[in-house]
């Protein structure tokens, strides 16, 4: 009945905690494993023109949708000028005004993105558009190249690329070499193929984008073709006739309009350089998290001051490390000083790294003892024979990082952080341990709590933990889950397996 | 023998592990708050006295550290004594004197100490050492129990104990704690203690276990362990079962000492007792303990019940009785 209910219980929060964590993971796009560095791309767009000294306005079209990537950061550097924007029909454009502009003026837009898989669509719908008419032999040389792509498709997704293809065959007719001759640059082609397109009665529009490279300082927008199948906008690379972007391409803005307009100012000038630097995945997670508006995320551990998270990543893991000194008791049963010191000791070995904690621990606790054991004979009250030992524990570790800084190893001096308090106690209760089982069990339970220790430390160190528990914090629920159900554990431990491994009847046969 | 026994064979032999332990039986069983009534023996032991449950004599009670230095009048006439903390666990912290030598006390090892020394043991009670949280404690003096001569041969300084479990006041499993060198003295098995199996129906010895491994000899002095019969062994099963009434505790372990002149004599009460009798007895308690568990009626009467746990005892017979003695391994 109790097993029952603990099994339903310990099953709720399991599958609650995964839950939440497979939701978060799946729906809002945070990884679930670290990739220690994710890339981050830094664009900035630089505008000069010269002030004519009268008021100034410049329009400047800002990325909105950005499939493939999530804006991180973006920042505007502009002197002196009024900043607004505003975002409508799948665009979003900044204003900067001023109302004397002379001389060299220069606008900075800057902007971070990660790329990111689950970034949003367009949701704009377009009218159908009414066929435009052209002169001849335009107008035949496009009707007829509707009606031949027109055979050969189904749909607007597979008449668009045929559409393509034919125009971007290496062999062309005449009609379509007529086309060709119209376009003299890739903005150009493009608007013929939206032409031909609006023809056909398909939604059409122009796209620029960036195809982001490390170090480019002369990076140009590049126009690729949409094209609206009455469900959504499809991409299509008018050069190749790729459906979708090429790698690493990202979204400016849609439309035909020019970039930006510059009123009030002369010979307008505007230069993309991008940057590639690294980031820690949790940073861009920290970023996403304030961009998305789901409950998980505002109530996410990225939302604190940067300070608290770091005391979280190590919080969070302080329950792992006490799941693992469970299981070492209730199932292997090995023997530790204190229940949860091994744990403390563990997060005194992040200080020092496992191989150094192991020795500096065993090397101050092992002359404490002895000091201990001297002790012993002056026949201290109990709390004074303490304070002296942590005394001596203290001065041990002063002794330890002045001898090793003698000989330049830098790593010993952080034997400070150790908790002296733990290190006290732990000589206190293994001398007593001697004193009464003898020194076979003292030394059985300090190799125990040793072993739980570096354990609990190699659990508690680990990246991939450490970031699964903070930024899926509800894998707590699956600690607890896990914790209730070994809490029911009524099996042999394995050391019973080896306690009673020579009782020889069987007395029920 | 292999390196482990496998869980199905231990299941086989009805072996209760530790988890197993707290959790269907202590917990189920133990209402926390009837803990203090044996965690601290000075309680129990005007417990028992209330009940006429006998007791080795109270001599006195040292609660703060400005009576350390008064204890000599404490101590009387009495030229031997044990000073044991109220709170102490696993027999730790235990001081037995067996006599006086001008201004030297001798242990049970044959160790001189000085007033002082005693002093500081009593101190070191007081602050908490032994206790198992630490809390201040209180340091009991009493009357050294002389025990009766049929355990002379087969224990080594200090004072064999009688352990009987007691579960729902029937009595399930007991075994005899003998002192080695290994235990100086003290009787507790994971203290290097010996354990001797005892057959509940007649109180008479069958094996027992030494560090785990089985034997039929004492370690130190070399006797035979199997085929002794504790004396008044039907007035130590009552008396286990009367603890069990006075404290009410449903899984519980008896400590008892045969006194030469005085009889049984319960010493202490412990809610957790170990598993190790398993070991001595060379038999699983889980068969016994379910058989009680299972039971819809459980007799009012000590002896009734004595006389079911007997019964019962009789349905699983002991390994000892059944065992091969070719097999058994001596230290």
């Amino acid at each position: 009945m109790r097993n029952l209910s603990v099994t339903l219980w310990a099953a709720l929060l399991i599958i609650l905690g995964l839950s939440i964590c497979l939701y978060k993971s799946f729906t809002l796009g945070l990884p679930l494993s670290p990739k220690q560095n994710t890339e981050v791309w830094t664009i900035q767009a630089a505008l000069n023109f010269q002030g004519l000294g009268g008021p100034a306005i410049v329009d400047f079209h800002l990325p909105s949708t950005t499939p493939g990537f999530i804006k991180l950061d973006e920042n505007f550097i502009s002197k002196g000028f009024g900043l607004s924007t505003e975002e409508k029909n799948d665009q979003r454009k900044a204003q900067w005004v001023v109302r004397r502009a002379r001389g060299q003026q220069t606008l900075y837009y800057r902007l971070s993105v990660a790329s990111s898989p689950q970034q949003g669509m367009w949701d704009s719908r377009p009218e159908f558009p009414q066929p435009p008419t052209h002169t001849e032999p335009y107008n035949s040389a496009i009707k007829a190249i509707i009606g031949d792509v027109r055979n050969e498709s189904a749909d607007v997704f597979t008449y668009t690329r045929e559409l393509l293809q034919q125009l971007n065959a290496p062999v062309a007719n005449d009609n379509i070499e007529l086309i060709r001759s119209r376009a003299h640059n890739a903005e150009q082609w493009v608007e013929e193929i939206i032409n031909i397109l609006k023809g056909a009665r398909i939604p059409a529009r122009v796209l620029w984008g960036l195809t982001l490279s490390d170090a480019a300082n002369d990076a140009r927008l590049l126009p690729m073709l949409q094209v609206h199948n009455g469900d959504q906008w499809l991409t299509f690379d008018p050069k190749t006739s790729h459906p979708g972007t090429p790698a690493n391409f990202l979204t400016w803005y849609v439309g035909s309009e020019p970039l930006f307009d510059v009123e009030g100012g002369r010979k307008a000038e505007l230069s993309f350089s991008v940057t590639r630097t690294y980031r820690e995945l949790i940073d861009v997670a920290r970023q996403r998290a304030r961009q998305m508006n789901s409950i998980f995320v505002d109530f996410s551990l990225l939302a604190l001051p940067v300070q608290s998270q770091n005391v979280y990543r190590l919080l969070l893991m302080v329950p792992l490390g006490a799941l693992i000194v469970v299981f070492m008791r209730t199932y292997v049963g090995i023997q530790t000083f204190g229940t949860f010191m091994p744990i403390l000791i563990a997060l005194a070995f992040r200080e020092t790294q496992l191989l150094w904690g192991i020795a500096l621990f065993t090397l101050i606790v092992s002359v404490g003892l002895m000091i201990r054991f001297w002790l012993e004979r002056l026949m201290l009250l109990l709390v004074p024979r303490l304070t002296a030992i942590l005394i001596i524990v203290v001065l041990l570790m002063l002794l330890i990082s002045l001898i090793t800084n003698k000989f330049g190893a830098e790593r010993t001096l952080s034997v400070a952080l150790f908790p002296m308090v733990i290190l006290a106690m732990t000589i206190e209760r293994m001398s007593i341990t001697w004193e009464e089982n003898g020194a076979r069990t003292a030394m059985l339970y300090g190799l125990g709590s040793l072993v739980v220790a570096s354990l609990g430390y190699l659990a508690m160190t680990n990246e991939s933990l450490i970031y699964l528990m903070f930024v899926f914090p509800e894998l707590l629920l699956v600690a607890l889950g896990i914790s209730l159900w070994m809490g029911r554990y009524t099996g042999y431990r394995l050391s019973e397996l080896r306690r009673f491994r020579d009782v020889r009847t069987d007395i029920s046969r | 023998m292999s390196f482990i026994a496998t869980p199905k064979r231990l299941r086989g032999l009805g072996l209760l592990g530790i988890n197993q332990r707290n959790a269907d039986f202590i917990m189920r069983y133990n209402p926390r708050k009837l803990y203090p009534l044996v965690d601290n023996k000075l309680r129990t032991k005007q417990l028992a006295l209330v009940q006429g449950i006998a007791v080795p004599e109270l001599y006195g009670v040292v609660e703060a550290q400005y009576q350390t230095k008064t204890i000599i009048e404490i101590l009387g006439q009495h030229q031997d004594f044990v000073i044991k903390p109220a709170h102490g666990s696993g027999g730790n912290g235990i001081l037995v004197i067996t006599g006086c030598m001008g201004d030297y006390f001798q242990k049970a090892n044959g160790e001189l100490l000085s007033l002082n020394n005693i002093r500081h043991h009593i101190s070191n009670i007081l602050s908490g050492m032994y206790s198992l949280s630490g809390v201040a404690d209180q340091a009991i003096i009493e009357y050294r129990v002389k025990f009766d001569p049929v355990f002379e041969e087969i224990s080594y300084r200090g004072v064999p104990d009688i352990r009987v479990i007691v579960f729902r006041g029937v009595p399930v499993t007991a075994m005899v704690r003998l002192p080695t060198r290994q235990s100086d003295g003290k009787a507790n098995l994971h203290q290097g203690a010996m354990g001797m199996g005892v057959d509940l129906r007649t109180g008479v010895s069958c094996g027992g276990v030494f560090r785990n491994q089985a034997c039929v000899i004492h370690p130190d002095t070399g006797k035979a362990i199997t085929g002794i019969a504790i004396p008044h062994w039907n007035d130590i099963l009552q008396l286990a079962t009367r603890c069990a009434d006075t404290v009410k505790l449903g899984y519980l372990g008896v400590d008892i000492v045969v006194d030469r002149y005085l009889g049984p004599l319960m010493l202490e009460l412990n809610a957790r007792p170990g598993l190790s009798v398993q070991l001595a007895n060379q038999r699983g308690l889980l068969d016994n303990l379910q058989a009680i568990e299972a039971l819809k009626f459980i007799p009012e009467d000590v002896n009734a019940r004595v006389a079911l746990s007997q019964q019962l005892s009789s349905q699983h017979p002991n390994a000892g009785d059944v065992e091969n003695p070719a097999s058994v391994e001596t230290p």
